[in-house]
């Protein structure tokens, strides 16, 4: 067992870990947040998506052990049912899911995904590298790829996550 | 997953020795593909090393013009660097078609250049694979290898190497800076990195035991219109099936590497001679000694077209 500290969601938690706990069962079955999703648990369908020090990351793919003072947001740091994120109730205006398996990983994601688009990082249809990056439908979905429904509500996601992206902007 | 021991390295040099002088270890840095393949049992580390105290997440610029990239600086930030974009375009392209937002953010660059082959067969824990169990034959060969290499393959496996940042590193002439257990350093080019599988394709580079990667140094940018074109069964997130590395410069000259059809990054020197006569003339050259299977004969023409298709495109 090794022991391992950090902040979820603004508090800290000191964990007494067996070497082979993924950050995604830490926080599921050590600290009962279960908003973030197991889905593939192999880094393929982002369901297990959360924001550690600001980046988005598959929490499945990595030890609990090697988050040291890190700060962690999952979805129940986001919002609450009375004081909703703005993704979260735009997800809700457009009907972003269907069973809803995935979207504390789709809204984790794209909370973290405009934090990009704002600092400028390109993506793979950015047409000119060295231009500022406007986050067209198509930069929106390319930037999502990470995040799979199955249900099919990709449409009414891009719906939501322009919206607010809109809004910000 | 099996029970592994756990350390934080703090030096590169100690990280070495720790990992020369302990039993079945291994490092771990962005770990994105380490923990898939443990989680099925497909590596089974008895120890982990992780590098990520190492101060080894910074792209610096060298005395000879070009840059030298830390092991552990990520996929994105390497690929939203303003020197990458504007002088190495053909990286900032490749390391962007690959993975998801997610995967890159956490992706190394030295772990980028070690990641192992997503061959189907490699994964299937049920059926041999000389890579994963040696000695235990090739499901491949005869198996479903619409995937797999049809250059510079054996009898003993037919897998390709992932990655796509790796592919544009090859055309770029990249240069992999290492540290040995017993502290000195040496610089392998990339071209040398990577072997091709023979009779030991669990074998894939010539790092030696405990060897740990410290940077990649690219030399002084050459210009021209740099390329990566990907072909995959979707428009994201997604292997590439053929991929193109290319820098055109102006008079017609150039690099092109390609990946998806070999066990390393492909690239032939003397096909480059063949750019001003165009695709086929260069692909002729390229894929001389190919050896397709049924399933992925289709690559040759794929490959053909999609160097076209850059070509095309650096043109305008």
């Amino acid at each position: 067992m090794t022991r391992v500290s950090f902040d979820v969601n603004g508090e800290t938690h000191q964990l007494e870990l067996d070497t082979r706990t993924t950050l995604l069962d830490a926080l599921r079955e050590h600290l009962h947040l279960t908003g973030t999703k197991k889905g593939c648990d192999h880094g393929q369908c982002g369901a297990c998506t959360v924001i550690v020090d600001g980046r988005r990351i598959n929490s499945c793919l990595t030890l609990a052990v090697m988050h040291q003072g890190d700060e962690i947001t999952t979805i129940e740091g986001l919002g609450t049912p009375d004081g909703l994120h703005p993704l979260q109730a735009a997800f809700v205006e457009h009907d972003g899911y269907q069973c809803g398996y995935c979207t504390p990983g789709q809204i984790c994601s794209a909370v973290a995904m405009l934090a990009e688009v704002k600092a400028g990082i390109p993506s793979h249809v950015t047409d000119d590298l060295n231009a500022p990056v406007r986050l067209t439908n198509a930069e929106l979905r390319e930037r999502m790829s990470g995040n799979i429904c199955r249900c099919g509500a990709y449409s009414n996601i891009a719906e939501a996550i322009s919206e607010v992206a809109g809004r910000s902007a | 997953m099996r029970s592994f021991s756990y350390e934080r390295a703090t030096s590169p040099g100690d990280a070495a020795a720790a990992a020369a002088a302990t039993a079945h270890a291994k490092f771990v840095a962005g770990g994105t593909n380490l923990l898939d393949l443990m989680k099925l049992e497909i590596e089974t580390p008895a120890h982990l090393i992780d590098v990520n105290d190492l101060a080894l997440d910074r792209i610096e610029e060298t005395p000879d013009g070009g840059l030298r990239i830390g092991a552990l600086v990520r996929n994105t930030d390497l690929a939203a660097d303003r020197r990458v974009r504007r002088d190495y375009g053909v990286l900032a392209r490749a390391l962007l078609a690959g993975a998801s937002g997610q995967l890159r953010n956490k992706a190394t660059t030295a772990g980028n250049l070690l990641q192992r082959t997503r061959c189907p067969y490699f994964y299937d824990t049920n059926l041999p694979c000389n890579k994963r169990k040696p000695g235990s034959g090739c499901a491949a060969i005869g198996g479903f290898s619409r995937q797999h290499a049809v250059v510079g393959a054996s009898d003993a496996c037919i897998a390709t190497h992932p990655s796509d940042m790796a592919v544009a590193m090859r055309a770029l002439d990249a240069v992999v800076e290492t540290v040995r257990p017993d502290g000195t350093t040496r610089n392998i080019p990339i071209a040398e990195l990577h072997r091709l599988p023979g009779d030991s394709p669990e074998i894939e580079t010539v790092l030696q035991p405990g060897e740990l990667i410290t940077a990649v140094m690219l030399p002084k940018p050459v210009g021209g219109t740099q390329l990566y074109r990907k072909v995959r069964d979707r428009a994201s997130y997604a292997f590439a099936l053929v991929s193109v590395a290319a820098i055109v410069q102006p008079d017609g000259s150039g690099r092109v590497a390609l990946g998806g059809v070999a066990h390393k990054p492909w690239r032939v020197e003397t096909a480059e001679a063949e750019l001003p006569n165009g695709a086929k003339a260069v692909s002729a050259r390229l894929f001389a000694d190919a050896k397709p299977t049924r399933d992925n004969a289709y690559k040759l023409p794929l490959a053909e077209r999609t160097l076209a298709a850059v070509l095309r495109e650096a043109r305008v």
